[in-house]
């Protein structure tokens, strides 16, 4: 008997009925795919070197909020005269903590808080959280995108590998303000002389 | 007699339709209709604003046309439309009466009232926090209480399609088992019952807490609930369009699935992943573990995607089969070379297949992979996926499907069919360009729900090179075109409801059956059966996605892995 798909199909128990070849090679490789990615993603976790899982604390804002201005307070850098450096208009701190240490990023409408200043090759543990709604750090030119939401620290290792200014852009909509929120990080190579040139950018090689 | 008038009888197409199933499809429809007009406006607003040589919107108004967009088209338009048409797959191919139409109605004007007073406390900036309002940004409450009602009204109607079905088979309407179409119905609307639930479950509280009556929402936890809402949507969409897909090759071609058993399975697949799979829109988030995070986006997604996947070889299987045996069976491709391409109904749903699988379907199943999510989370690049799916995809499955059924319901004739054939490969085209340049854009980091990439009044000044705002004004010109599509689509949807109702053939003509082409073509054929594959044309296109989607794949892991170590 024919029908088509907009007919009942005369059997009840359509699950008795028989596939075809052509379908049977196709979930063969469709799941054969779905496999291969698993393996790579779970692969991927123990020897890749780029994993976002993570781990999470919750957090007070206030508590996060005050770890900020400590690091702040205790690592803003110093120029050769010896006054403390900012960059814009707000005069954001830049900031740089020593190498396998903390450093707290607190984002908040419609800032970053600081600049961060690392050395190449060296880990930072970073604490990412906002102070208000949520909003998105997105690290340009790499395009590193990670979601930041108020109470929760997510704590991650940086390793940066390459020297250069790189760029924050929020891309999580967070009022209205929301574009108005770009910050930057400096990678330098203090061993190799590339360090800040106090014009925004890095002497030498790869600014 | 009263059967006389609680049924009508298409005189072109056979079909017998339930009286109230008519008035509710119409009315539906009209209202999907509706907010498509207002949200491809704001749409457009949005996306005149984002090309960067017009820059048409403040900042303000942008926000707003985002958040009433946002709502309008993938909220209402969509869950509307699939309601007026889900009423149709659950009565009229099983000979079936509509459980409860007066609790449709009143379902149907929860859902009117309720979008209705989301999108006016939208667009008069009370509730600028885009659809997915995640707090503590707070909107009205008003904003929250016209979801709500827009929720429960379409959990309503998932009940009454439910229980239309169970009241058919109990009475016997049809023997043996329900058609695939029906089927695929059913499975939208257990989704959807899980879907409003969870819907309901974050937005009373979020609701009590826009009123102060509530101290604290974890914003982290109404990210996970929200999803567990927001993404079934998406499922629930995705399994309407593929219902549409198999009832289309049914109505041109007299198609049937390959086997029932696979194309039902694929179905039921859904189910399973459900709920784990809306995680994937977590990955970049702080608070989940490695395990919980592999698990939701391997073995729960992966039961979707081969959903998805298996679909995507029977649906074009369906067709070829169909067409193969009425004697177009030379060459692989014949049966597609000579199809009616030129019937918006069929390019209708080959243009969503083709670009829901290689645009949406390939960049969703690549992004949702856990470490490759971080270098795409949040960029123009999800909405470049989503205008794949959702737009590309779903939207142009309801155009084709709109030409086929709405002139059946109305009694009318199709108005303007000349715009209706452009409107397809317009939208269909303009949406590829916006999808495909949207996410190359998004690769070099461009944010999405941005107002001004050139960053003018920010503290720390920031541009991006000049290629960026040459692929986003390309993007963006793909936009206008497709909005040129949907024009065509509303006034053809227009001119036919207002149109004159005539007696016999107002429905659509269909394709030239393959046996008169095949015939004229080389004098008709034998249809070739052999030992060999079925469908061998389809089987090559499928594997063609499953090789781009592998080199994608590869590409993203390649460069992921050049970049800072992450730990
Ligand atoms: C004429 C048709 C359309 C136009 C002009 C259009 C244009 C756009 C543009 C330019 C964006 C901005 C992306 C951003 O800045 O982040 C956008 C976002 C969006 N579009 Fe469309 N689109 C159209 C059709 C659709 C359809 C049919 C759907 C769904 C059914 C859809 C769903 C969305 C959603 C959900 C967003 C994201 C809103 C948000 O981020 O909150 N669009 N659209
Ligand atoms: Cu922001
Ligand atoms: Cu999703």
């Amino acid at each position: 008997m024919s029908y088509t798909s907009l007919q009942p199909i005369p059997q009840r128990h359509w699950w008795k009925l028989p596939a075809g070849r052509d379908e049977a090679i196709w979930i063969t490789a469709a799941y054969g795919w779905c496999l291969v990615m698993l393996v790579v993603m779970v692969g991927w976790y123990f020897f890749g070197n780029q994993n976002q899982a993570g781990e999470a604390f919750r957090v007070t804002i206030d508590g996060f909020s005050n770890k900020v201005d400590e690091m702040i307070e205790e690592h803003q850098l110093k120029d050769t005269s010896g006054t403390l450096m900012s960059e814009g208009e707000t005069e954001v701190p830049l900031v740089k903590v020593p190498p396998g240490s903390d450093y707290y990023m607190g984002a908040h409408q419609y800032s970053w808080g600081s600049i961060p200043v690392l050395e190449l090759g060296q880990t930072y543990v970073f604490h990412l959280s906002s102070l208000d709604v949520d909003h998105g750090f997105s690290l340009l030119p790499i395009v590193l995108n990670l979601q930041l939401i108020p109470g929760y620290d997510y704590v991650l290792r940086f390793t940066p590998n390459k020297t250069g200014v790189y760029q924050i852009t929020c891309n999580e909509y967070c009022g209205l303000g929301h574009h108005l929120m770009a910050g930057k990080l400096y990678v330098i190579d203090t061993a190799k002389n590339v360090i800040l040139d106090g014009k925004g950018g890095i002497t030498g090689m790869g600014s | 007699m009263k059967s006389l008038q609680e049924y009508f009888t298409c005189p072109d197409t056979g079909l017998k339709f339930h009286q109230p199933v008519i008035a509710l499809a119409k009315a539906n429809i009209i209202a999907a209709v509706v907010y498509l007009l207002a949200g491809g406006l704001l749409g457009i607003g949005v996306a005149l604003t984002r090309w960067p040589a017009i820059h048409l919107l403040p900042s303000e108004y942008f926000y707003i046309f985002l958040t009433g967009h946002g709502a309008a088209v993938l909220l209402f338009w969509i869950h509307l439309f699939s309601c007026g048409i889900a009423y149709f797959f659950c009565t009229t191919p099983i000979n079936a009466r509509l459980a409860t139409p007066k609790l449709a109605w009143v379902c149907f004007w929860m859902m009117v009232i309720g979008s209705a007073i989301a999108t006016v406390m939208v667009l008069t900036g009370q509730a600028t926090v885009m659809f997915s309002a995640y707090p503590p940004l707070k909107a009205h409450p008003l904003f929250y209480l016209g979801v709500i009602l827009f929720a429960v009204g379409a959990v309503g109607t998932n009940f009454i399609i439910l229980a239309t079905i169970m009241k058919a088979r109990s009475e016997k309407t049809y023997k043996g088992s329900m058609p695939l179409a029906t089927f695929g119905v059913m499975t939208y609307a257990i989704i959807g019952i899980f879907t409003w639930v969870s819907g309901a479950i974050i937005m009373i509280p979020t609701w009590l807490w826009s009123m102060d009556l509530i101290s604290n929402i974890d914003p982290q936890m109404y990210r996970l609930i929200f999803w567990g809402l927001a993404h079934s949507t998406q499922q629930m969409n995705i399994v309407i369009m593929i219902t549409i897909w198999y009832t289309l090759a049914a109505v041109l071609f007299g198609a049937r699935p390959l086997s029932e058993k696979v194309s039902r399975t694929a179905f039921v697949l859904y189910l399973f992943a459900l709920q784990f799979g809306s995680a994937h829109h977590l990955l970049s988030d702080p608070g989940t573990s490695f395990a919980f995070r592999t698990f939701t986006t391997s073995y729960a997604a992966y039961l979707a995607v081969l959903g998805s996947l298996l679909h995507g070889l029977t649906v074009p299987g369906s067709i070829e089969l169909a067409q193969r045996r009425l004697g177009l069976s030379h060459g692989l491709f014949e049966w597609l070379r000579k199809a009616p391409w030129a019937n918006p109904i069929f390019s209708g749903l080959f243009l969503s297949l083709v670009i829901f699988g290689f645009l949406g379907g390939i960049t969703g199943v690549t992004m949702s992979n856990q470490q490759i999510n971080m270098i795409i989370h949040n960029t123009m690049y999800v909405p470049g996926h989503f205008h794949g799916t959702v737009a590309g995809g779903t939207t142009l499955a309801f155009f084709a499907f709109s030409y086929w059924l709405v002139p059946i319901i109305t009694r009318r004739k199709l108005a303007y069919p000349k715009l209706a054939q452009y409107s397809i490969y317009l939208f269909g085209l303009g949406m590829a360009t916006f999808s495909l340049f949207a996410m190359a854009a998004g690769h070099l980091g461009v944010p999405r729900r941005h107002w001004d990439i050139t960053f003018a009044d920010a503290v720390l000044p920031f541009q991006f090179p000049g290629t960026v705002q040459l692929l986003m004004g390309i993007a963006e010109a793909g936009v206008m075109v497709s909005g040129i599509g949907a024009l065509f689509y509303l006034l053809s949807m227009f001119g036919t409801f207002v149109g004159k109702v005539v007696e016999k053939g107002a429905a659509q003509p269909l394709a030239e059956p393959a046996g008169v082409v095949a015939a004229r073509m080389h004098g008709g054929t034998e249809p070739a059966h052999g030992k060999g594959l079925e469908v061998p044309g389809s089987l090559i296109l499928a594997m063609v996605l499953l090789i781009f989607l592998a080199v994608y794949y590869y590409a993203q892991y390649k460069y992921l892995g050049t970049i800072w170590t992450i730990r």
